[in-house]
Parts: structure tokens; sequence; C-alpha cells
């Protein structure tokens, strides 16, 4: 059922990717994306070997914290706090970008309406 | 083996024959068989994308590893976590969205050129191979132990289980498979860290003091070294951790089993939580397993450690519970093989013959005919190798999957989704690149070589890393822009077509 009415929305065409991918719309789009993916990524990536790096080089993470915990666990306890948040981070852009996603095929959808 | 031994083992393969049995019935298509027509919904996918991870390399494997080297071990929890990052801020959604059944697919949706599709493949099929080897090793050791069969009748029933899951009820039975066995898991994870807690008075405090006392390394036990003390090493292992998720063709292909990209993304939440909650958990396993079964009796019953989670479940819970924890962990390896059969079978059956033997003029039941000799080829091939590399190290297998899926498969996926310059040639010289890499320093390393004969061969090991992928990672990277830049042009207007689909997902 789901696949023929998706089918009646959407047929099988060329679409015309160029201008589409040349259109203000989508290149604001591709713009944000990448402006929160790139450096999200960068950090959480330095922040993730950081933690090999000190462990493995000094041994500064040694010392206690909180009674008998080191630091290290507070450490990697804090890699799993990173991980859960930035990934609801990621669910609330992606969301935001969900709707610019849907204009920018709106607006695509209208201007192939226009021209058949 | 006890009643309630037995009862658990019949209910598991009683449960996860019927749900075959039901996905058989709508089994009759390549894209049922492959990707359970795309009809998983979020949290369905998101327990089974669970399932398909947490393997009896995690369970097992990490429980023992930090009952017996302390933070050390705990450096896999870690990493298998934060890989989930990677997967969700790069990878998933562009996948999902330029994808079919493969990764090939996804690739060759931007060079449609029978090389590059034969590359992901055989990378996939290499992948799997180790993966499974690594599985199979390791559930025929464990059974072993558990029901007291041989070593070659463990390998064989799970092999046959495996098969059957595939053959007739493709991925819905196999994600079925992976949902039961994630409940199952968190189920027996939790009510033994409440039982090792509650030895604790629920005190953590109480439990990080305790364990200075009670292990041979002594207060080391806490702080990281005991096992790792080659920083190189170390960082090399974490880069494989933390990127060779991405690439893994298993984990990929679940996310051709839900409708569109933000199913996708809500399936990776799921998963994100439910193997962080199960990451922590494994703190208790290892330090519950290190206090009251002690690191002697564990090692007694297995020398890498993997009998430590069972063991604790007896400890704390008698038999009732040793056979819960030991069947759940049977429903594990089950979940797992399962999953790499159906990606195996997918590369084999869907990438070589379908589409580069046959130049995908294939009929429907063409397809399904050869999806299900491709699950029996590969089932039977892996079984074979199996029974064959019994003394094998399976965390070693393991970890070389991770490496060759973070060298071979995650650059080409990155360049594909990301580069506009990128181009055949870099994506057919990224995947070699990486693959052979992995594989020659693997072959060349302390894994392999040993001066004093404890490892494979007898001699000195010519690359010193037990992990190459601080080398292999960065060599399919440059490898593939070396190899874009200094050949023809990239072809811009597929580009195009890749970027819009990527990140609209228009069809």
């Amino acid at each position: 059922m789901e696949q023929k009415v998706e089918h009646v929305v959407q047929p099988q065409r060329n679409h015309d990717y160029e201008t589409i991918a040349a259109s203000p719309e989508f290149k604001s789009l591709v713009r944000k994306k990448n402006n929160f993916l790139l450096p999200v990524t960068v950090f959480f990536l330095l922040f993730y070997f950081t933690l090999p790096l000190l462990t493995s080089f000094s041994t500064v993470l040694n010392k206690p914290a909180i009674g008998d915990i080191s630091w290290v666990w507070i450490f990697a306890l804090a890699q799993f706090i990173m991980t859960w948040t930035l990934c609801m981070m990621y669910v609330k852009k992606a969301n935001q970008f969900d709707t610019e996603a849907d204009q920018v095929l709106t607006k695509h959808n209208k201007s192939e309406g226009d021209r058949l | 083996m006890s009643i309630a031994g037995l009862f658990f083992f019949a209910a598991i393969v009683g449960l996860t024959l019927y749900v075959t049995y039901l996905a058989s019935k709508r089994t009759n298509s390549a894209s049922e068989f492959y990707t359970a027509g795309g009809g998983l919904t979020g949290w369905q996918n998101g327990i089974a994308i669970a399932g398909d991870y947490l393997s009896a390399a995690s369970f097992l494997g990490i429980a023992g590893a930090i009952a017996l080297n302390g933070f050390d071990g705990f450096f896999y929890s870690i990493g298998y976590l934060v890989a989930y990052l990677v997967v969700l801020y790069i990878v998933a959604e562009p996948l999902r969205n330029l994808g079919k059944y493969t990764l090939a697919d996804m690739i060759t949706a931007r060079f449609n050129q029978q090389k590059i599709r034969g590359a992901a493949a055989v990378s996939t099929l290499t992948i799997v191979l180790f993966y499974m080897i690594a599985q199979l090793v390791g559930a025929g050791a464990l059974i072993q132990l558990l029901l007291g069969i041989d070593y070659w009748i463990a390998v064989l029933l799970v092999g046959i289980m495996m098969t059957t899951y595939v053959l007739w009820g493709g991925m819905a039975a196999t994600s079925w498979v992976q949902i039961i066995k994630a409940v199952l898991l968190m189920i027996g994870t939790i009510i033994i860290s409440f039982l090792v807690l509650m030895k604790f008075d629920f005190n953590i405090f109480k439990m990080f003091s305790d364990m200075k006392s009670v292990t041979p390394a002594g207060e080391a036990f806490l702080n990281p070294g005991v096992k790792y003390t080659n920083g190189i090493d170390t960082m090399s292992m974490m880069i494989a951790l933390v990127f060779g998720t991405a690439g893994l063709p298993h984990i990929l292909m679940r996310f051709f089993t839900v409708k569109d990209a933000k199913t996708a993304r809500s399936s990776v939440v799921y998963a994100t939580w439910i193997v962080g909650i199960f990451y922590i958990l494994t703190i208790f396993l290892g330090f519950g397993a290190a206090a009251f079964v002690g690191s002697e009796d564990i090692i007694a019953a297995n020398a890498a450690g993997n009998m430590a989670a069972p063991l604790l479940a007896q400890a704390l819970g008698g038999d009732l519970l040793m056979s819960f924890v030991s069947a759940v962990a049977f429903a594990t390896i089950l979940a797992v093989v399962a999953g790499l059969v159906l990606s195996g079978a997918s590369a084999f059956a869907h990438d070589i013959y379908g589409q580069i033997i046959k130049k995908g003029k294939v009929t429907e039941k063409e397809q399904m005919k050869a999806a299900r000799f491709a699950s029996i080829a590969v089932s039977v091939f892996s079984i074979i190798l199996a029974l064959g590399a019994q003394s094998m190290n399976v965390a070693f297998l393991v970890s070389l999957a991770f490496c060759i899926a973070a060298s071979a498969n995650l650059p080409v996926i990155i360049y594909t989704i990301y580069w506009k310059r990128f181009n055949t040639t870099g994506a057919l010289a990224a995947m070699v690149t990486g693959l052979v890499t992995a594989l020659v320093l693997v072959a060349l390393s302390p894994n392999i070589w040993s001066p004093e004969g404890t490892a494979i061969l007898t001699g000195t090991a010519l690359f010193p890393l037990t992990n190459p992928a601080i080398i292999s990672v960065p060599a399919g990277f440059i490898a593939g822009y070396i190899g874009s830049v200094v050949s023809a042009k990239a072809d811009e207007r597929k580009y195009a077509e890749v970027a819009v689909k990527a990140n609209t997902g228009l069809k």
C-alpha cells in the first residue's frame, strides 16, 4: 500500500540535478549542514583521541578525582555523555535541515511542474 | 547441563525459529530478502543495530578484558560507542539516500563501473569472513564449555541455525532475531549489574575502593597501562575502533531496512542509547567478575577471559542465572552471524553475480535463487574456515575486521559523499590500498610472528604494531586523494546528482 502511494507522489523521472545543485536554496542547505557537521566532528574526534593520548603518554589522569575514582574514569564517562549529547543535538539540527530540504524539493517540483 | 539451562536454550531456539517461520511467508522478493522491504521502524531498526553490534566479542570479550586488565579493557567500550557519532554525523543518512542493498550500491551510485563494484564487494566479503570466523570460533569455544559438547558440533550447530534464519527468513527474520537478542542481552546485563552493585552496597565509591585490593594488578587495576604499554599501538587500536564501525558491511546494511533518512537517523539514536548503556554496564560486569570470580578462575576457564560474564552470573545468581546468561550469549552469537551471512550473501549474489556477471539483467526469481545459494555458500565456507581456526585469537580477528573496514571502506564512503573532485581512479586506489595495507601489515605483525613461537609463526615481526590502523587508515585516505588528483577530472554532473540525493533524499 505505502509503496503505491509513494509511487504516485514521486514518479521515477530524470530530475535536473544540476539545476537543483546550483540553486541558492540547496547551496545554503549544504553550507549550513557543513558548518554544523564539520566543527562538531572535529571536536568529538579531538575529544576522543585526547583520552588515549593522555593515558599513553602521560599519567595526569591517574590522579584521584573523587574518592578512589581517578580522572581517567571521569574522562571516560565524559566520552559517554558527549556521545549522547551530540547525538541528541544532531537530531535537533537535522530536523531543521529536513524542513529546508523539503523546501528545496517543493520549489524544484513546482518549477518542473511549470515546465511540463 | 541443568533443566533450566535446557529450557532457556530451547526457548531461544524455538522463539527464533518461530519468527523465521513468520518471516518466511513474506520473504519472496530480493528487496524483502535483503532489506525486509525497507519496512522497519526507527526503534525496531535501532534495537536490531544494537543486536547486530553487541557481538560475543563485546559481551564476553569486554567483560573479560575489564575483569583481567581493568581500565585497559574499558577502552573497547569507549571506542565502540563514540564510533556511533561517526556513523550518525557522516555516514547514516547519505548512505540511506544513495544505496539500495549494499555498500557497493552506494558507491556505484556515483561511479557506475564494474571494477568499483567488484572492489567494494571484495572488501565486504573479506571483512565479513574475518568477522564471521571470529564469531564462530568464539561461539564454538563458548558452547563447548557451556554444553559440554565437542567444538566441531558447536560450530556446526551455530552454523545450521544461522543458515536457517537467513535462508528462509531473510532480513526480516535476521532483524527479529537481533531484536530478541538485544532485549535479552540488556535484561541479563542489567540483572548482573544490579547484583554486583548490591554486593557493593549500591555505593560506586566503595566499589572503586574495593577494586584496588582484590586483583593481582593491585592499585594499577584502576589505571590504564595494565595491558596496553605501547602508546602508538593503543592509538592505532582506538583509530580502528572509532572509524571501523562506519565501514562494517553488516552494520551499514541495516540502514537499508528503513524507509528513509529520517528513520535511519532515529534508528542510530535508539542504537546509541542502548549500546551506550550496555557499555557503561560492562564496568560492573568486569569489576564484578574480578571481585567475585577472581582472575585465577577466569583464566582457568578461558585464557582470554571470555567466560568472565557467565562465571560471574553463576557466582551471583547460581545455576539459574548462569543458564540464562549462557543462553543469552548463544542468542548473541546467532544474531550477529546471521547478519554477517546476509551481508556476505548480498555482496556475493547482488553485487558480483547480479550486477557484474549478469549486468543487472536478472529476474526477481533468479535474484532470490542467487541470494539463497550465496547464503549457503557463505555459511559453508565460513564454517569450514572456523573449524580449522579453533586456536585463533578471537579478539585479534575482530580488531582486524574493524581495521579493514576503517581502511578500505570508510575513506571511499566519505569521499563519495563529500568530495566533488573524487573519481573512479581515486575510489579504486582508496579501496585497494586500504585493504592491502591492512592485510599486509597484519601478516607482518606480532599477531602472526613471535620469536618464542607463541603466535602462528615463529620469527621476528617486521611490523611492530598489533593493530595497523594508524598506518592503513591514512593510507586509504591518501591513496584516494592522490588517485583522484593525478587522474582524469571528476564527472561533476554526477556529483551534483549524488549531492542532491544525499542531502534531500530525492529519488
